[in-house]
This record gives structure tokens, sequence and C-alpha cells, in this order.
């Protein structure tokens, strides 16, 4: 029972992050319908500026802050940080491909995850960073939290988990109580109708952009708290928080979260009833069952297409 | 997508192609002029001859060059020929972006691996061997494309994908399945045999220099690979596979067997990655899972992209241009003369488009030569960097390079150089013209500073962004098909 209750935590933690990229991916697929390749590295880009704004705050073993604005100024760093990157991104990369055939914003995503993963390796190397949380404040993020039954709950993970939720119900209000959201929604619905109706269409994805992005910058300083970064992560987290937002149902915000959960479980159960090493092994045909079996995903609508 | 290359002028409009915009290509291509002759006395030539008179001068190439590095690369070079024309079986012709791709080209070399090895002490016969490895590559590939019935477009790409990823994690940890070591881990599979034809071993090495039975080997592979696939093209499943690549449901509504013909697409694409991994295996003696991954994927699609996809010639063109660019890559001195020859030969293009372009160009080198000067009599130490190899004299007087780099320069220059690339893109005119004038000297400044101190990152960024670019500028490649969407 308390490894059971130690694995649903773990899953908690995972999947608050993978619902996170997810939802990065769900946007953007939504309003563009593309596949974002290179979402893994925002993330990973996320994860970087966190530790550089790290460092400059003086580490966590001197920190010139109160730990919870220490927190707060590398979550909101980051994902600064990811929306100017992920607008960049938009504009230079996708925009002059936004008409060209279906195949061909594709391949100029995988080039940008490329090109992404390989500038930070030559401008930061391929050593690993921590961010050493055990030493802030006397490893209080681990040492304090509750209990249950046998199980610490470390404070970081509560956390984490609850910075996610709080970044996904901001995301919920955007889309669904902003005229901007509905502008989203709307374009996401129909694109050529609501361009008629008079919505900024580039004003749209930007703002799309810069939401799914800044999420993903979020994502990586949550993921890095716990597990030290590398440049090489984003390949992988992308995949996870693909099949996230495909088990869910790609472009439902709801179906994002959902599967992130529901990733992060399978996860962490394969891990600790089955084998470390065949997790991935496990997700990814969880994944490949769906696409095959579901491709609408769980809260996704099956597309009709007319013609 | 409108461009100006050459595409059946003695055939008919091609699939998807509009008959008045074929016509109105075809009247502003044919040129005037000996050029002109020349070009339509070039377009005449079968396109038998030209593969002879390739194959033949590829051939020659050991006989005048000994060193064993220069073959070994030229066979590698023959591997990513094969392994550009397998992909354009399904990129190009089947329209279906084929992202688990290198994980066939994988399977084949693991598979030679395990059957001609000591790891389980088979020895399989070369000529039982290869066909069996590119039946079992075939079929996986068949079942690889099952999904691809129900899914399509980004969909498929990432199922594909994931297959590569399953791929990945079967053989890093294939060294304990229930207990039995299979793939050797990350630690591979050593020893493996060299192939073993007409009662000889083909010997890797020979006195000590790379032998060159395997270039001839690979060349004879490829050969009978291009001939074998433009039949295939030319037949009904390859024109069946460009009316599924032009338009799927236009194809189905014609009675085409859209499914199978994805799944046949998918098999030939494979069993040509398994043919050419199995002789990468047999030729390098050793199998590793990471040599199989994302890095070779985009290279692969680096060549077919810039070749064009589509054409045969065009990805070998693609394959040629990119293997040799990315060796050269490797070496600090040696990729420096690329650099400005790929400098010097933009500007010399685009400067069709625009006088002012030879302005810049000598503003630039006065601004360098002059910046060079100001800062070494501000303080020495700023351009006491050291420069080696090809044109160091001239870079040693124009390119300012610090001995020291504070820790701030690297990304600061590289990011600013981003920066300035971008922005040049966005503005128009003189305004245009002055700002390149920084652009290009920044550039030479981030290549000899921060991109030479690291081939291995810099040669995969000039990859990835040849990629955008080539997609945003001539998303048709070198030689690719011209596609004329009709509305």
């Amino acid at each position: 029972m308390d490894q059971f209750i130690q694995l649903t935590v773990d899953a908690l933690t995972l999947g608050s992050v993978y619902a996170l990229i997810a939802l990065g991916y769900t946007l953007v697929y939504g309003v563009l319908k593309l596949l974002n390749f290179a979402h893994g590295d925002v993330f990973m880009v996320g994860s970087f500026i966190g530790f550089g704004v790290l460092q400059l705050l003086g580490g966590t073993t001197d920190p010139v802050v109160p730990i919870w604005l220490l927190l707060v100024t590398i979550t909101v760093a980051a994902m600064a940080g990811c929306a100017a990157l992920g607008v960049v991104i938009e504009r230079f990369a996708y925009r002059p491909l936004r008409d060209a055939p279906r195949i061909a914003p594709l391949i100029s995503a995988l080039g940008v995850s490329f090109f992404l993963a390989n500038s930070m390796q030559l401008l930061f190397g391929a050593t690993p960073r921590n961010y050493d949380t055990f030493d802030l404040a006397n490893a209080s993020l681990y040492t304090r939290g509750f209990n249950i039954g046998n199980v610490h709950v470390a404070l970081l993970r509560i956390i984490t988990v609850v910075a996610a939720v709080v970044l996904m119900f901001v995301l919920w209000y955007l889309v669904n109580r902003t005229r901007t959201g509905k502008a989203m929604r709307a374009t996401s619905y129909d694109r050529e109708a609501a361009a008629m109706m008079g919505i900024d269409i580039d004003r749209v994805i930007v703002f799309t952009f810069v939401l799914g992005s800044a999420l993903a910058g979020a994502a990586g300083v949550l993921q890095s708290l716990r597990v030290p970064t590398t440049v090489a992560i984003g390949f992988v987290a992308g995949l996870k928080g693909f099949t996230a937002a495909v088990i869910g149902g790609i472009g439902s915000i709801p179906g994002a979260m959902a599967g992130g959960l529901i990733l992060g479980c399978a996860e962490s159960y394969a891990q600790g009833y089955i084998s470390t090493k065949w997790s991935d092994l496990i997700v990814f045909s969880i994944l490949i069952a769906f696409m095959i079996f579901r491709p609408q995903g769980l809260l996704g609508r099956a597309d009709i297409r007319k013609v | 997508m409108s461009d100006s290359t050459p595409h059946g002028l003695h055939e008919g409009p091609a699939v998807g192609q509009d008959e008045w915009v074929a016509r109105h290509a075809e009247r502003t291509l044919l040129r005037g002029g000996p050029l002109g002759t020349l070009e339509q006395r070039l377009r005449r030539v079968p396109w038998w001859a030209w593969l002879i008179l390739f194959i033949a001068a590829f051939s020659l190439l050991p006989v005048f060059e000994q060193s064993g590095y220069v073959r070994r690369v030229s066979f590698d070079t023959v591997l990513y020929m094969l392994l550009a024309l397998g992909l354009n079986v399904v990129v190009g012709w089947g329209g279906l972006l084929d992202l688990g791709y290198v994980a066939f080209y994988g399977i084949g070399a693991y598979a030679y691996a395990l059957l001609d090895s000591d790891k389980f002490g088979i020895h399989l016969p070369t000529l039982v061997a290869v066909p069996l490895i590119v039946a079992i590559g075939a079929i996986v590939g068949l079942l690889l494309g099952l999904p691809s019935r129900r899914l399509t477009g980004d969909y498929l790409a990432i199922v594909t994908l994931f297959f590569l990823q399953l791929f990945q994690t079967i053989t890093t940890n294939g060294d304990s399945i229930n207990g039995h070591n299979v793939t050797g881990g990350p630690n591979g599979i050593l020893r493996v045999d060299p192939l073993h034809l007409f009662g000889h071993d083909l010997a890797v090495q020979h006195g000590g220099v790379f032998a060159v039975s395997y270039l001839y080997v690979a060349l004879g592979v490829f050969a009978i690979v291009f001939v074998a696939l433009r039949y295939v093209n030319e037949s009904r499943t390859g024109r069946a596979w460009r009316s599924l690549r032009e338009d799927p449901l236009a194809a189905e509504a014609m009675g085409m067997p859209v499914n199978w013909l994805k799944l046949l697409s998918f098999g030939f694409g494979a069993a040509v990655a398994a043919l050419t991994g199995t002789l990468f295996a047999s030729l390098s003696a050793s199998v590793f899972p990471l040599t199989f991954y994302f890095v070779l994927l985009i290279t692969v699609y680096t060549m077919v992209i810039l070749g064009g996809s589509g054409s045969q010639a065009g990805v070998v063109a693609g394959a040629l241009i990119v293997g040799p660019m990315l060796e050269v890559l490797r070496d600090a001195s040696k990729s420096r003369v690329v650099f400005f020859v790929a400098l010097v030969g933009g500007l010399v293009l685009f400067s069709r488009r625009s006088r002012g372009l030879g302005i810049v160009a000598l503003a630039t080198l006065a601004v360098g030569f002059a910046l060079h000067a100001i800062l070494g009599a501000i303080d020495s130490s700023w351009i006491a960097g050291e420069h080696q190899g090809g044109f160091a004299g001239v870079v040693d007087h124009w390119v300012v390079a610090p001995a020291h780099l504070a820790r701030w320069i690297q990304p600061a220059s590289y990011i600013g150089l981003i920066a300035v690339v971008l922005l040049v893109t966005l503005v128009q005119g003189r305004l245009r013209l002055v700002l390149l004038v920084p652009t290009l000297y920044l550039a030479a400044f981030v290549w000899e500073n921060v991109m030479l101190a690291k081939p291995e990152p810099a040669r995969y960024i000039v990859l990835g962004l040849m990629l955008i670019a080539l997609m945003i500028l001539r998303p048709n490649g070198l030689l690719g098909e011209r596609r004329v969407e009709i509305i």
C-alpha cells in the first residue's frame, strides 16, 4: 500500500509536468493544425533559463531573495523567455509556411528542434545542470510537507502540483473567459470563417504560441527543480508531452490535462511494478494503441471531413 | 510554390500539374543563346547514360586518391545516397512523412550483426543473409505502415517517430531480455563478419588502408537499387503513388487501393534502408544503438529535401553535397574554407537581384580591417587569438579573435547574430543592405570564435538551419519536381 501511495505521488508530479507540456501541443495543434516538434526543445530552453536566473540570484546555497520569491522569479523568467522564443519560432519558421503543403511546416519544425538542441549544446555544453534545490534553506523543500501513512510527501512535490494546477486554471480562464480566448476558440473551430468575422488570425496565433511556450517554460523549471537538466532532454520530453496530448484528445484542453495525468500514472506504475528500463516501451505502446484504435483520444471529437 | 526547375519537357504535364502552367514554364525555360542550346542538348542525354557516367567517375576516385580516409568518406557517401533513395520512395513518391526511417537502417544492421557474428555463433552466408534481411526490413516496414491505414499526415509522422524511439529503447535495453543478452545494450554488438562474396571474405583493411572492395560493392548495390526503384516509379505502382501524394482523396475515389499503396511505399523504403544497414554493419564490424537516431534522421531528411524530394537524381545530389559537407565541417581549417566560400557564393548568387551586394561585400571587408586595427590599437590581447588553416593569413587581419573570451561573449554574440539575421529578413531595401554589413561581420566573428571550437554541434546547427531555410525558400530543392496545387 505504501508503495502504491508513493507511486501515486510520483505519478501526480510527473503527470502535472507532462500535462503542462501537452497543453502547449494541444493549443498550437488546435489553432494551426501543426505538430510543433520544437515544443520539447522550448521546454529544455526554459529549464536552462531557470538555471541561469537562479545563478544570477546567487544560486541555492546563497540566495539574495526569499525562497518563495526565488522560485516565482525563476519560473516567471523562464515563462517569459520561452514565450519570446515561441513567438520568434512562429514568426520565422512557421508563418512563411502557413499555406504550404502540410508536410512542409512539419519538416521545418524538425529543423527548428534540431537547431535549438544543438545551439544550446554549442553555447552551454552537454554537462547536466543541477538546480541543487536540496541546498535551499536546509533542504526544507524536501523535509517539510505532510505524511500519508508512512509516505512522506515533500513540499517540493506539492509546489510542483499546485503550480501546475494554478497555471492550468489561468489558462482555462484565458481561453474560456476572455475575448482573446474566444477568438482563439473561433480560430480553432474554423480559421477562414474566423478571419471573415474580423478576427486577426496572426494575433491569435502569436497569442497561442505565447501561451503554449510559456507553459512549456514553467514545466521546464518545475521538472528541473527535482531532476538535473541537460540540453538533450527536449526530444523525449516532447514525445511524452505529445503522447499526453494525444491520449487526452489533441486540440482539447481538459483532454491534455487528463492525458498528462494518465501518462504520469502509466509511467510511474510501470516503473514501480514492472521495470524502470521498459517503462518507456509501455508508455509508447499505449500511445500507438491509442493512435490506432482511438485517434481522437479520450475527450477529443472525431474529425468528420467534408469534401 | 513557383520555381523554374525543368520537369518533363518532353513528356506531358505530370500528375498534379496544370497544363497551362506547365506550358508557360516550358516557354520561359527554353532559353536562347549557346547556353540554352547546350541545356537542351544535355536534356536529351538519357538517364542511364548519366548513371553510368556517374558510377564510372565515382569508381575512378580511389584510383586517384589513395588515402583510406577519403575512401571511407566516399563509402559513407554511397550509403547516404542509398538511404536518401529509400527515403525518397516514402517521402518523395508516397508523400508520407516517415520519421522512423532510420530505425529500418538499424534493423538491417542489427539483423546482419545477429545473423553473421560470434554473438550467437550464427554465420549465414552473405548471399542468404542479405536477401533475408531485406525481406525482414520490408515486412517490418509493411507492419509499421499498418497504422497509416487509419492515420494521415501528422499522426503518421508521430507514430513512426515513436517507432524510432521504440527501436532505441529495445536496442539499448536489449542486453537483458528475460536475462538473455540479445542486442548487447549500449555496448552494441562487436566482431561482425565482413561480407563474403564469390568465395572471398571482403577485408575491410588492406595493408592498413581502407580496402576499396567495399566501395565497389556499395556502388554496385547503389546502381541496382537506383535502376530498380526507377522502374518501380515508372510502373503502374509508381504512377499510383504520385496520384496518392497529390490527392489521396481523389485517388481513393478513382478506385486506387490507397492503403495498400501506402503500405507498399513503406515496405520499399524499409527494404532499401535494411539493405544499406547490412553494408554498414559488415563494414564497421560493429553496431551501436545511438548510430540510428535523430541525428541521422535529420541528416537523411536534409539530403532528400536539399536535392529535391521526388527526384532520384536530386536526392543523390543532396547526399553528395551534405555527406562530404558534414565531413569537412569536422575539421576547423577546412570548415572555414566552406564557410567563406558559402558566404561569397551566397553574395554572388543574390547579387543578380541587387547591385548593392557588391558594395556590401566591400564595406564588410573595410569594416573588418578597420575594426581589427582599432581594437588592436586599444588592447592587443583582443586580437591575439590564433587562427589556423585555410585563409589564416587574411582572416588574421580581419576577424577579431580575443585571446581569452569572456564567458558572456559566446552566448551574447551567437544570440545577437540570430537576432540580426532575423531582423535582416524582416526589413527591405536599403536598410537591409546596410544591416547586412554588421550581420556578415558578426557571422564571421561567431564562426571563428564560437562555432569553430565545437564542430560537433556546429555542423548540426548548419543542418538544422538548412532544413528550415530550404522549406521556406525552396521546398522542392535543387532538382525536385515542381508541384502546382490546383484549387
